[in-house]
């Protein structure tokens, strides 16, 4: 395997609350390779959103984060603030679930785009113009120019999300973060965004961090998948074999509770009994045996570390993996 | 099975600057006592607006609805207001639709003071009642307040609301799309055991196909405010007939990475509905259109045995 471009190692954010403190992430690690897919998903609230925040160092004032994020080499977390200026757009970008909130409605879209690309590779006015026609065009939004001129409001959701994606692909990123692209998104835009995002990562030999919390979407367009819940990852695996060998009880569960397409109407869907335990209040043992029909008095007092015990390269934390004989973990 | 429903030709335009917004059009539906109606579509083409309409929320520009025989378009004020005992509603955000000032207790047992049900003994009792059957203990809920709840358990709330006064139908608007995976599982099934205990009948609006399968007897199709295709559930998931219900299909992330993800499939986005376009409103996206699609409007017509579709150029059946 390649050397990865990005490594997060033991990864922290805590966030103080009148309750005492959240841990919305708890000592994540993970590595991404240059051209490679990596899927996080998760409920709200597992703190998918908070780990993408921490690697892209945009973390409320408040939070405290340890752990590094080691992306080509530089640890981002001891990164000074100008350092880190200048690696945002050429190097790191993102794309946010919301396009209307993460446009200014009172620019204009070619606005938007102009400022990007003069700010991070010094363009002059006209050419920042024409590319970001190009870029537009690129996205497959019609008449480019022409939409150039217009505002965010003039724009349906599924364009605004085009430009949102244009914008983060402008300074031609290594790095590229969706955080729910299509989560705001009609399931026929959802597909169009998903296919642009993996022509363009093609393209551009680009990483990518893709957080969901559809296993659905991460299921044919990414390379790994980490499961997360209550603030770690719980289980992480190349995609194929997380479908196939999946170990994690959660994971086995989260599945279990999408509608199937093929199985006939009134199907009692089996939900997960409960819900996530209080941030604030974390378990002695592993935080999802609290619904876990596998659970027993080790589970609640032991909390399982994230092991490869099969050298597969499949990670999971779990005392009672699935498709394992008795005792065997 | 008798129609519980009956909507004939409803319409409801919007005008907006000037401008006429044709959010439904000309749609006509008969949803069966007991049986469940999923209605689809993407964002906009007028599903939520058609549910409203039959509640008379909005009032419609033309057409009928008519509800156990009575012409509900012709109900004013008080009339209407007691009818509405028998036709409920639940809404997308749980906690947006509960006051965040009252204690659930109150806010469940609202309907009943509405209703003229003075006796508070008999109030608490049916409170109680109702907050057991959707899954909530009813002594630790009703003192509290719906911060104090999950998304799931207002929308638990929500559903105990709207059972209260034992209505004969339900209109889901959305019920679970603000919700996790692992809670909306949670909803559905209770939604379905509600139904069973309650001798619903359910219209259930929503955008993601999986879900309305897993609860619909039949589902009718939207698209820019028109009816595109309406049939058993099992026939349109096998055999669709309409473009669009075949797009929807195509487009809907399968949780299985043997599945490579159909590519250019849905090309551009609806139009406004504004102007939409003339004939087949589909045809500006559709694979099959022509020039009959740019001139007539398709009426909706049986293609299958109790499948019908508004296409020119039907995918099976033709």
């Amino acid at each position: 395997m390649t050397a990865p471009l990005l490594s997060v190692e033991g990864v922290s954010v805590e966030l103080p609350t009148p309750r005492g403190a959240l841990c919305a992430v708890d000592k994540v690690d993970l590595a991404l390779a240059p051209g490679r897919t990596l899927g996080i998903v998760g409920e709200s609230g597992c703190g998918k959103t908070m780990l993408s925040r921490a690697i892209l160092q945009l973390l409320p004032k408040r939070a405290r984060l340890g752990g590094r994020v080691m992306f080509a080499g530089r640890d981002l977390v001891t990164l000074d603030p100008e350092a880190l200026r200048r690696l945002r757009g050429p190097e790191l970008a993102v794309v946010f679930q919301d396009p209307m909130t993460s446009l200014n409605p009172v620019l204009t879209i070619g606005t938007q785009i102009v400022e990007t690309l003069q700010a991070h590779l010094g363009m002059d006015a006209g050419a920042a113009f024409r590319r970001g026609s190009a870029l537009l065009a690129a996205v497959g939004i019609p008449a480019p120019d022409q939409r150039m001129r217009q505002y965010p409001h003039q724009l349906s959701g599924g364009m605004r999300q085009r430009v949102a994606i244009a914008i983060a692909l402008s300074c031609e990123p290594r790095l590229l973060i969706a955080d729910e692209p299509t989560t705001a998104l009609d399931v026929t835009v959802q597909a169009q965004i998903l296919d642009l995002l993996a022509r363009e990562q093609r393209r551009r030999h680009m990483a990518m961090i893709l957080i969901t919390h559809d296993l659905g979407v991460v299921a044919g367009r990414t390379d790994e998948v980490a499961v997360m819940y209550a603030g770690r990852v719980v289980e992480r695996a190349p995609t194929p074999r997380l479908f196939t060998n999946m170990r994690m009880p959660y994971t086995e569960a989260l599945l279990a509770a999408i509608p199937k397409l093929d199985s006939p109407p009134h199907t009692a869907l089996p939900a997960i009994a409960g819900r996530p335990p209080d941030p604030t209040r974390p378990l002695a043992g592993c935080s999802f045996a609290p619904r876990c029909r596998y659970a027993d008095a080790l589970c609640s007092g032991t909390k399982p570390p994230l092991e490869d015990p099969e050298g597969a390269g499949a990670l999971y934390a779990c005392w009672h993996p699935l498709g394992q004989a008795a005792g065997a973990a | 099975m008798s129609a519980l429903l009956s909507i004939e030709n409803l319409t409801v335009e919007y005008a907006v600057g000037g401008k006429t917004l044709f959010a439904v059009s000309d749609v006509s539906l008969e949803v069966g006592r007991g049986e469940t109606l999923g209605l689809v579509g993407e964002s906009g083409c007028g599903k939520s607006t058609l549910g409203r309409a039959v509640l008379q929320l909005r009032r419609p520009t033309a057409g009928k609805v008519s509800f156990d025989g009575t012409e509900l378009t012709e109900l004013e004020g008080e009339t209407m207001r007691l009818m509405r005992r028998r036709l409920q509603l639940i809404f997308q955000d749980p906690i947006a639709s509960l006051n965040p000032r009252r204690c659930i207790g109150d806010i469940v047992a609202e309907p009943l003071v509405i209703a003229g049900l003075t006796d508070r003994a008999e109030r608490e009792r049916r409170v109680r009642d109702v907050l057991t059957a959707v899954g909530l203990d009813a002594d630790l809920v009703k003192g509290r307040l719906p911060h104090e709840f999950s998304g799931g358990q207002c929308q638990r709330i929500c559903i105990a609301r709207a059972l209260i006064l034992e209505p004969e139908l339900v209109i889901c608007d959305e019920p679970v799309s603000a919700l996790d995976v692992s809670i909306r599982a949670q909803i559905l099934n209770l939604l379905e055991d509600m139904k069973r205990r309650y001798g619903l009948t359910l219209l259930f609006i929503a955008h993601d196909l999986a879900v309305v399968k897993a609860v619909s007897d039949r589902i009718a199709v939207m698209y820019l405010g028109r009816l595109c295709e309406v049939g058993p559930t099992e026939q349109l998931f096998t055999r669709p007939a309409h473009p669009y219900t075949a797009l929807l299909l195509e487009a809907i992330p399968v949780p299985d990475p043997a599945v490579i993800p159909a590519t250019n499939l849905a090309v551009g986005e609806p139009p406004s509905p504004i102007a939409p376009p003339s004939g087949c409103r589909f045809r500006t996206r559709c694979p099959r259109a022509d020039r009959v699609c740019a001139d007539v409007v398709p009426e909706l017509r049986e293609i299958a045995v109790g499948q019908f579709a508004a296409c020119h150029h039907p995918l099976v059946g033709a």
